[in-house]
């Protein structure tokens, strides 16, 4: 589905990612493992146009997507959740997802999806007519999913939904990353919270300093030593 | 009865700087510019106006319609030309670049039709209607009903239209903005689109309402305009519209109450004075941001 060819990217002079390639099969849950600034977030920029490789080839669904502005990437399927939630705090909740839905014109299939977003996260519908900015961190986390949600995303990209959220609401943000990978979205999901992501992945890539180090089967990552001392607490 | 006179005096001055200062607030909202050129937007508006009506012979609402249109693509022209390509580079060199276009346009303008003033046509008929014993024109009334429509429109663009909740979006975050699939540059494009045609409609009521208009006309009105957007909170579209009435109402009373030398410089105490004790304005809330 997704196929990313030795990318190398730059911020001003520093080289944030280094001859990147992974791949990414329809119907998965993929997961990009690595400390602070390592490049996560930099390769998922990428992926959805905010940033350009200087070099390398980005495929989807066999065509090139490399250089293509952000607005052609969400509207050929591929939504991205950005780090820190991003949404649009002066805007109701409502406004939110209908800014979500932006690329579609489908007026009446909008409002069903709408109402499936209310229905994955109830806390919305009680509070869709409050400020996005009064919503607390994990009610923003599950606006900025939902609203990615509205553009019908084949691919969903995810910056770190876990951070700073409570345990008991990262867990519930896990089940439902779940519950939307079920209903037929393939998920390329970024994380620091390691153990997290790969008890709810099929495969992994480790990324370090620009570099992808390892990659694998979650489960192959899970038992390997060298993971688990540098990401798992050293269980 | 002076008094009601007065306050009708002034909610017409005030309805102008409002428009202007709608544009002000809207291009600042989006890309953190003062749009200093925005006052000789409003120039070319009320010169569009004054040629529609005496060479075209059109009647007001046609040729308010067309001011504004030429208003909006000399607004969106400078933008791609000027504006477009400074987009990351400091603020200070933006606002350079601004006073710069603000030059050009009065100058070239100068250049090619001389600098004289104009007397604007009367296309209004004046009648005079008593309310309480202040003699209220026809004009003012009709200027005031231009204004309000204009600012419920604008409103409702704003908040209930697609591209107006582009338009929000874009100012609160373009990069999130991008994320939804937003096309930022034309979004930005309306923006001043939507700013230069009200800064136009001003145009052509100033010419109604003060009947002499000149190339430099732009500058003291689009200076008290950017003090109203101020005072109103900049970047907030409700606050151009409160700043705008509040100081054209502020400067006809110390007009009559026979300061009338003071009026300018009521405005820009005024200024001074928001600018010290609350520089975000009256509607403008100290930026809190949740982690």
């Amino acid at each position: 589905m997704l196929k990313v060819d030795e990318i190398d990217v730059y911020y001003d002079n520093i080289h944030a990612l280094k001859g990147v390639s992974l791949e990414v099969l329809a119907g998965e849950i993929v997961t990009l493992i690595g400390a602070n600034g390592a490049g996560k977030s930099t390769l998922l920029k990428t992926l959805s146009g905010l940033l350009r490789p200087k070099t390398g080839r980005i495929d989807y669904f066999g065509q090139s997507i490399t250089n293509k502005p952000v607005q052609s990437i969400v509207q050929s399927g591929i939504s991205h959740v950005p780090e820190g939630r991003r949404v649009f705090a002066n805007m109701t909740v409502a406004e939110n997802l209908d800014l979500g839905a932006y690329i579609r014109k489908d007026k009446k299939a909008i409002e069903e999806d709408k109402q499936a977003v209310y229905a994955l996260f109830p806390r919305l519908l009680e509070r869709k007519k409050q400020l996005a900015g009064t919503l607390s961190g994990g009610e923003q986390q599950m606006l900025a999913i939902g609203r990615a949600l509205m553009a019908k995303p084949k691919l969903l990209l995810l910056d770190e939904p876990s951070m700073g959220l409570a345990p008991l609401l990262v867990k519930q943000i896990f089940q439902i990353i779940q519950e939307i990978n079920q209903n037929g979205t393939t998920i390329l999901l970024v994380e620091q919270n390691a153990n997290m992501a790969l008890s709810i992945a099929n495969r992994a890539y480790v990324i370090e300093t620009g570099n992808v180090v390892a990659s694998g089967t979650a489960k192959e990552l899970q038992s390997s030593e060298r993971i688990k001392q540098a990401y798992l607490g050293g269980m | 009865m002076e008094w009601i006179q007065q306050f009708f005096n002034g909610i017409s001055l005030g309805s102008i700087y409002a428009l202007i200062a709608l544009g002000y607030t809207m291009v600042y909202g989006i890309i953190k510019l003062i749009n200093f050129a925005h006052g000789d937007v409003f120039m070319i508006g009320a010169f569009t106006g004054f040629f529609a009506i005496s060479v075209l012979n059109l009647s007001f609402l046609p040729a308010l319609l067309l001011a504004m249109i030429v208003c909006a693509i000399l607004g969106v022209t400078i933008e791609r030309i000027a504006y477009k390509r400074l987009r990351n580079s400091t603020r200070i060199a933006a606002l350079i670049t601004a006073i710069g276009v603000s030059l050009l346009i009065e100058y070239i303008f100068i250049y090619f039709r001389g600098a004289q003033p104009e007397a604007y046509p009367e296309v209004l008929a004046k009648e005079t209607y008593n309310i309480f014993g202040a003699k209220i024109s026809s004009q003012s009334v009709l200027i005031l009903c231009v204004t309000v429509i204009l600012m419920i429109l604008l409103q409702f663009i704003v908040h209930r239209s697609k591209i107006g909740k582009a338009m929000r979006a874009v100012a609160y975050d373009q990069d999130a903005a991008k994320l939804m699939g937003i096309n930022v540059d034309n979004t930005i494009s309306i923006t001043f689109a939507i700013g230069s045609a009200l800064a136009g409609a001003a145009g052509v009521i100033f010419g109604i309402y003060y009947t002499k208009i000149d190339p430099l006309m732009g500058i003291i009105p689009g200076l008290k305009a950017f003090i109203a957007a101020v005072l109103g909170g900049i970047g907030i579209i409700p606050g151009a519209m409160v700043g705008g009435f509040l100081l054209g109402i502020v400067e006809t009373v110390v007009s009559a109450s026979g300061f009338s030398l003071w009026r300018d410089a009521a405005a820009f105490i005024i200024l001074i004075l928001i600018l010290i004790f609350r520089p975000s304005g009256i509607f403008g809330k100290n930026a809190k941001e949740k982690v």
